[in-house]
């Protein structure tokens, strides 16, 4: 079907497009098949079959013994193709499920992770990535060992790859338990596993390249399933065709409907709350825009965590060293954004549009305001109740559903939009589909990158140097399954929310790494100690607040509470860096030749 | 590729070091100043401070990135040591 030898890279878009058509006229049949009457439960089936069968073909397909193409998909990955597998690489089930739902309900301030999330990649373009792609490393904490030298600073930069990649690892593979139990009617610990044989599929056999051209398929669906919806939604709401535009009308119309129904001055009770137990009820404006210092301190802090960790994810970071040069990775950072922006300036649309099809009474579907035992009938309600996702608990009394009767999983949003605004089933199974290729893409990523540290740093770089190109590929596929299995396991434990994890890795990764990575690339006085004190004193003092904010019940200092620890990691990190470095000896003329060299783009990389 | 000598990749550097400043400066204004201000963008019946978290400053940074890319690939020819 896909011929992947010699013509491949010239027929990217031929074939991407037929794969495109082919997704659609899938999609198509499938709306066909509801309409003759197949039942819900197998048209889910077979959207997470027919797609995670493609990845997998795909994945077998991209298979490899070459070292090149197995660390770094043979440096030959287009330009635009790369911010195509990046955007799928770094939107995560936490930017497809979970992120409107989080606008949803928590407003403004969380809008935060969407300014982060993206100003991320100017730091990526313009301070680290196309340095690291001169310098020709295989993974990031090659360049660390070898810029730093000794293997002490590549250890440290191993240990932080793991412990911020296996947090983030582990989310991932809840999410595709949630969304593959969901569509499939099987218990979550049963899709977890399910999710994780997908995953490997797509990447044992042929690492970097094989997970390159899954994540560019994957990104395909993943953004045709999130925006049809919205599309659907705005258009059948009346506000125009392009929902982007649109919602800021709905914006004005949600603002009078919180002033109707009393959003922010009725509170749930204590009562109902302890009922609802983890479900929220909406309780903030959608456009309250922070105030007052502290609210701005914490909407800043999270930006600049959320940016910092962006540019220090190994993850994101090792899919730059696959362009062709360092012209085509400086460009493809600005279209993994463009393409990550197609979602994110979407996430916010469709909390507007969903809080209008909750909310206002004009629209048929709304619920806040309507009886209890009317609503408590609905179908998805029903549905989404049963596995505990909402929840009405009328407080009052009064039989009539109020805005702080009504608790809900911020995830619901974008899983039971398609429900909620009385869209065709097709759509859910879309959603469905597109939410498990985010999870699963970011997976493919994130145990790659953790696999690769371990198989080539640690085992390559410091255990067995002497090792034999496939003695090391064997090793590198032996670890991604006993990493990926320990992922799969820690997640089938339920340990937090899918976003909490998330936010953890980006502050693990910025305390850790991101001053090392910078420093390294901008000021040639670094050197080996002041690199090993960064890594070592940011991440231990990040790890330690974290624990005792999160878990040893300690007071948050000034409001950085555990989505921001990386504000006590990355100062830390950045003085002991600088002091350290000062106070010990400067790199050697050898070391410094090599700094001068990643700067420019021309001439032979660092490293071959 | 033109053999380029140790004063013109020091200024090719200086120059680099210019533009990334500039690019981080648009960034800062695009990232912090800006969200210092939603309250008062939501103004004439527009929510100025919303659109701007929720889509302005995204818009920005990749327009941003793009912009750096050519910047610094044209310095990068004129100094003779693009690839």
């Amino acid at each position: 079907m896909i011929k992947l030898e010699g013509g491949f890279i010239q027929n990217l878009g031929r074939v991407y497009g037929l794969y495109t058509m082919g997704f659609l006229g899938f999609v198509i049949l499938m709306a066909i098949l509801e309409a003759v009457g197949v039942s819900n439960t197998i048209i889910g089936w077979l959207f997470v079959a027919f797609t995670v069968l493609i990845y997998a073909l795909i994945g077998v397909l991209s298979r490899t013994m070459d070292s090149g193409q197995y660390y770094v998909a043979g440096r030959e990955v287009p330009a635009v193709f790369n911010g195509m597998a990046t955007a799928a690489d770094w939107m995560s089930g936490a930017s497809f499920i979970a992120m409107a739902g989080g606008i949803y309900l928590k407003g403004y301030p969380y809008m935060a992770f969407l300014v982060g999330w993206t100003g991320g990649y100017v730091l990526v373009a313009s301070l680290i990535a196309p340095f690291l792609r001169k310098f020709g490393c295989y993974t990031v904490p090659d360049f660390i060992g070898t810029r730093y030298g000794g293997n002490v600073a590549r250890l440290c930069a191993v240990i932080i790859l793991v412990v911020a990649s296996f947090t983030y690892v582990t989310a991932q593979i809840t999410g595709t338990g949630i969304v593959a139990s969901r569509a499939l009617n099987i218990p979550f610990e049963a899709g977890v596993w399910i999710g994780l044989a997908g995953i490997l599929f797509c990447s044992m056999l042929g690492g970097m390249r094989a997970v390159t051209w899954t994540q560019v398929a994957q990104y395909i669906v993943l953004i045709v399933a999130y925006l049809i919806p919205v599309f659907w939604m705005s258009n059948k709401l009346g506000y125009g065709l392009i929902p982007h535009f649109a919602q800021f009308d709905a914006v004005s119309r949600v603002q009078e409907l919180e002033a109707l129904h009393g959003v922010k001055a009725l509170m749930p009770t204590a009562e109902a709350q302890a009922e609802a137990g983890k479900l929220a009820a909406l309780k903030v404006g959608i456009n309250d825009a922070s105030t007052t210092p502290m609210a701005k301190w914490k909407f800043f802090t999270l930006v600049l965590c959320m940016m910092a960790g962006t540019a220090s994810l190994p993850h994101v970071l090792m899919r730059y060293f696959t362009t062709a040069s360092v012209k085509a990775a400086r460009q493809s950072v600005g279209y993994s954004l463009l393409f990550i922006c197609l979602l994110y300036l979407t996430a916010p649309a469709l909390a507007t549009f969903t809080k209008l099809s909750l909310l206002d009474p004009n629209v048929a579907t709304s619920i806040i305001g309507k009886s209890v035992a009317e609503v408590s009938n609905l179908e998805w309600i029903k549905q989404w109740s049963s596995v505990n996702f909402l929840k009405i608990v009328d407080g009052n009394g009064d039989g009539i559903v109020q805005i702080n009767e009504f608790f809900m999983k911020g995830d619901i949003v974008v899983l039971a939009t398609p429900e909620m605004a009385g869209l065709p089933y097709v759509i859910s199974g879309l959603v469905a589909a597109g939410g498990l290729a985010a999870a699963m893409s970011t997976a493919d990523g994130l145990l790659l990158a953790i696999a690769n540290a371990l198989s080539h740093d640690l085992y390559y770089k410091i255990i067995d140097p002497k090792a034999d190109t496939k003695t090391r590929l064997i090793v590198a596929r032996a670890l991604l399954l006993v990493v990926g299995a320990a992922g799969a396991l820690v997640a089938s434990l339920k340990l937090t929310g899918i976003l909490g994890a998330v936010a953890w890795a980006f502050c693990f990764a910025n305390s850790g790494l991101f001053f090392p990575l910078v420093l390294g690339v901008w000021w040639k006085r670094a050197n080996r100690a002041g690199a090993v004190a960064g890594m070592v004193g940011g991440f231990l003092a990040g790890a330690i607040y974290l624990y005792q904010v999160q878990f040893n019940g300690m007071t948050p200092w000034i409001g950085l509470d555990g989505l921001r620890f990386g504000m006590i990691g990355m100062p830390v990190s950045l003085i002991l860096m600088i002091v350290v470095s000062l106070m010990t000896e400067e790199p050697d003329a050898e070391t410094q030749k090599m700094v001068e060299e990643i700067r420019v783009p021309g001439g032979k990389s660092v490293i071959d | 590729m033109s053999k380029s000598s140790s004063s013109n990749r020091e200024m090719h550097w200086q120059k680099t070091k210019t533009l990334t400043m500039l690019t981080l400066i648009i960034w800062y204004f695009f990232s912090f100043e800006i969200h210092l201000w939603g309250e008062a963008l939501n103004t004439a019946g527009f929510p100025g401070g919303y659109f701007m978290a929720g889509q302005g400053s995204q818009v920005a940074f990749a327009l941003l990135v793009f912009w750096f890319a050519r910047r610094q690939d044209k310095l990068d020819q004129e100094y003779g040591v693009a690839e």
